[in-house]
């Protein structure tokens, strides 16, 4: 996984509550075996009509946005199914931070072991970017995971909050995997106490 | 000792290391997985050169994608077929049991977990699949992952978690004749919100979840990930145990009897004390119909479209404006006045036999309305057996519905069953977002009984006062 200190780039508004990962990527682009290749996809439905034209409306259409790696959104973003294709999808198409109020777990979580930073904010700090967007105020924004906080460069500063651990797993792109492995021993002894009737045998089942 | 939720318990039995600060980790017993979220995790193994820790504890099955039809016939879209040779062959690689397209045992993840004894109480259960809260209907703590969380697994047979939050959904009363499981968890939806237990791990308890059946007990569990929790969890009873005994996995003679007295201690000390609580009246529940485009947007069946104006916040108004704009409904439409195209009867909250026998009695002697299509979708090989031999495939036939090979089919509509743009649909599955069941579609959730009446009318009706003219 790629690290991540700092990060600058174009801001994309969202205005919708409740974007779920349907959206964010439908599902007839999860059939693909690789974890690459989704960025083409990502809000497919809403970016292109019935036959596949772009919507000049949607937000990451428009020319404004082209290039934005920094997507603002409302609450409950990435609800609904737990595919990890959505934050691929993000990643694919350039996104490295999503900014929201809240976010579903199982979406929050995805985001962290693919590089990307979900940074939930109060509702009233995101009214403030959504504001600062239209008006132009804000056109990027500069996040930095190490000091945790947000500016535009021109007069918005915030601090975020995000769970200590993950940060230090994000700032150094971990593979958790390998810290889990470390613990071999507990997981063996683990193994050895496990009730005989939570095993499965071959030749138990249909 | 302190007084512990049934989660705290189950929880605590797992974590084998808890360094301050960090995430637990925690002991996985059970992991399925199935053809859509588990291809980049073993390629994932590959490259690092990492085996599968524990094949005996993973069980493979083919739902999302698998065609409904004749199941004799090749799968004829190329990039299903591919995803499921691609699960067959690294079950194959990896020694992993798999049921196949072609296995009596195959069904839905969710459906056959259950059916075959491997969700016991007590298990911490995971898959990729955000409706792994189902199996929590047995008191185990069962939750949905993400691919690069399935790899975890496969490689560790542990996960890194931090310790969720605890909320009890309190259900009290006894729900009225014509309402169900499915209205109970539509209703907390409506009134808690698609956020509403985010965070946290739902237990359901209180007389109404006391007197369900297992299978009612799953439809709850089941679209807990609605409500936002990671999982939602009844405490195992006698009613768990009578539905165990015998599954082809579960413990068998002694060792049962030995299991029962183990899993009778994971039920909430008395004082012990959850982050958050919600109360709800059975007997104040009617039948649920949504009418948006997330499953809190939904209303006793009684009600009305209502009026994005009459919604307090900015965002809501906006959100219902734009739901009724995909719906294709009017403020103030009489729920039972809207029109049907579709009726699907299927998916892993509601295509179990309890649910095909509900709506059978729906359905017999009756005739589906001529303007609608119907279908029905069992959740397994199994259900669809049982439910042959009782006979109530002949009923839906005789009705006009359509009767099917097991799947995820039109929940999802990964496969071939999906809706035509515009066309509208009463669901018995969890999830009405857009386009979910085929672009341009639309969908409303209800429970296998609202269905099956549903379809007989060509529109929703009031089951507690439904009287079919003929
Ligand atoms: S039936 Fe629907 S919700 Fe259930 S596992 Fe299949 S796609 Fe997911």
């Amino acid at each position: 996984m790629e690290a991540f200190t700092k990060h600058t780039g174009k801001v994309v508004p969202l205005d919708r509550a409740n974007v779920d990962t349907d959206q964010i990527i439908p599902k007839q682009f999860l059939k693909r075996v690789e974890r690459t290749g989704f960025g083409q996809y990502l809000f497919y439905n809403w970016r292109f009509d019935m036959n596949g034209n772009p919507d000049p409306e949607f937000e990451l259409n428009r020319e404004e946005y082209a290039g934005g790696t920094i997507l603002l959104t409302r609450t409950n973003f990435g609800c609904g199914s737990s595919r990890e294709h959505a934050p691929w999808a993000l990643l694919d198409f350039g996104f490295r931070v999503v900014i929201a109020p809240t976010f579903a777990d199982i979406f929050y979580n995805n985001c962290f072991k693919n590089g990307i930073l979900p940074i939930r904010l109060p509702e009233k700090t995101v009214d403030t970017l959504f504001q600062r967007i239209e008006t132009k105020e804000t056109r990027t924004l500069t996040v930095d995971l190490e000091e945790t906080r947000i500016s535009d460069g021109n007069g918005f500063t915030t601090d975020f909050e995000v769970e200590p651990y993950r940060r230090y797993c994000l700032l150094n792109g971990l593979d958790d995997i390998a810290i889990t492995l470390q613990k071999e021993e507990q997981i063996h002894s683990y193994e050895e106490n496990i009730p005989q009737y939570y095993r499965i045998e071959k030749e138990q089942g249909v | 000792m302190k007084p512990r939720t049934l989660f705290e318990k189950v929880w605590d039995r797992h974590v084998i290391d808890q360094e301050k600060g960090k995430p637990a980790i925690l002991y996985i017993d059970l992991h399925l997985i199935h053809e859509v979220t588990s291809p980049q995790a073993f390629e994932g193994l590959r490259l690092n050169g990492r085996k599968v820790r524990r094949p005996d504890l993973t069980v493979a099955t083919m739902d999302h994608n698998v065609p409904t039809a004749n199941r004799n016939l090749p799968v004829t879209d190329g990039t299903s077929a591919k995803q499921m040779d691609t699960l067959a062959q690294n079950c194959r690689d990896f020694g992993i049991r798999l049921y196949d397209l072609h296995d009596p045992g195959q069904g839905i993840v969710h459906v056959i977990g259950p059916e075959l004894g491997l969700t016991l109480p007590g298990k911490t259960i995971v898959c990729g699949d955000s409706h792994t809260s189902t199996h929590g209907a047995f008191g185990s703590l069962a939750f949905g992952i993400g691919t690069s969380e399935v790899e975890h697994v496969l490689a560790t047979q542990c996960l890194q978690q931090l310790k969720p939050d605890t909320m009890e959904v309190h259900v009290k009363g006894s729900l009225p004749p014509g309402v169900t499981a499915k209205d109970v968890i539509l209703a907390l939806i409506a009134k808690i919100g698609t956020d509403g237990a985010t965070g946290t791990v739902i237990e359901y308890t209180g007389e109404a979840i006391r007197n369900m059946s297992m299978e009612e007990r799953m439809t709850v569990c089941n679209m807990s990930i609605e409500a936002g929790a990671r999982a939602g969890m009844v405490a195992p009873d006698e009613t768990t145990f009578r539905y165990l005994e015998g599954r082809p996995f579960a413990p068998k003679g002694e060792a049962f009897e030995r299991a029962k007295e183990d899993w009778l201690e994971l039920r909430t000390d008395e004082g012990a004390v959850y982050d958050r609580r919600v109360e709800l009246d059975a007997s104040q529940i009617a039948p649920q119909v949504t009418w948006g485009t997330s499953p809190g947007m939904g209303t006793a069946v009684t009600g009305r479209v209502p009026d994005p104006e009459s919604f307090p916040t900015e965002t809501e108004k906006k959100s219902a404006k734009r739901a009724l704009e995909y719906m294709g409904l009017t403020p103030g439409t009489p729920m039972t006045e809207i029109p049907l195209d579709r009726v699907f009867i299927g998916s892993c909250t509601n295509a179990r036999l309890e649910d095909l026998r509900a709506a059978a009695r729906v359905v017999k002697g009756r005739k589906v309305n001529p303007r609608v299509r119907a279908m029905v979708v069992p959740g397994s090989q199994q259900v669809k057996r049982q439910a042959e031999n009782e006979g109530l495939d002949r009923v839906f036939l005789d009705a006009g519905f359509e009767w099917r090979e097991s799947g995820c089919s039109m929940c999802l509509a990964m496969n071939d069953d999906t809706l035509k743009e515009g066309e509208r649909c009463a669901s018995t599955s969890n999830r009405n977002f857009e386009g979910r069941q085929g672009r341009g579609g639309r969908t409303h959730l209800v429970s296998p009984m609202m269905a099956a009446a549903a379809a007989i009318e060509g529109h929703f009706v009031d089951l507690r006062n439904w009287n079919p003219e003929d």
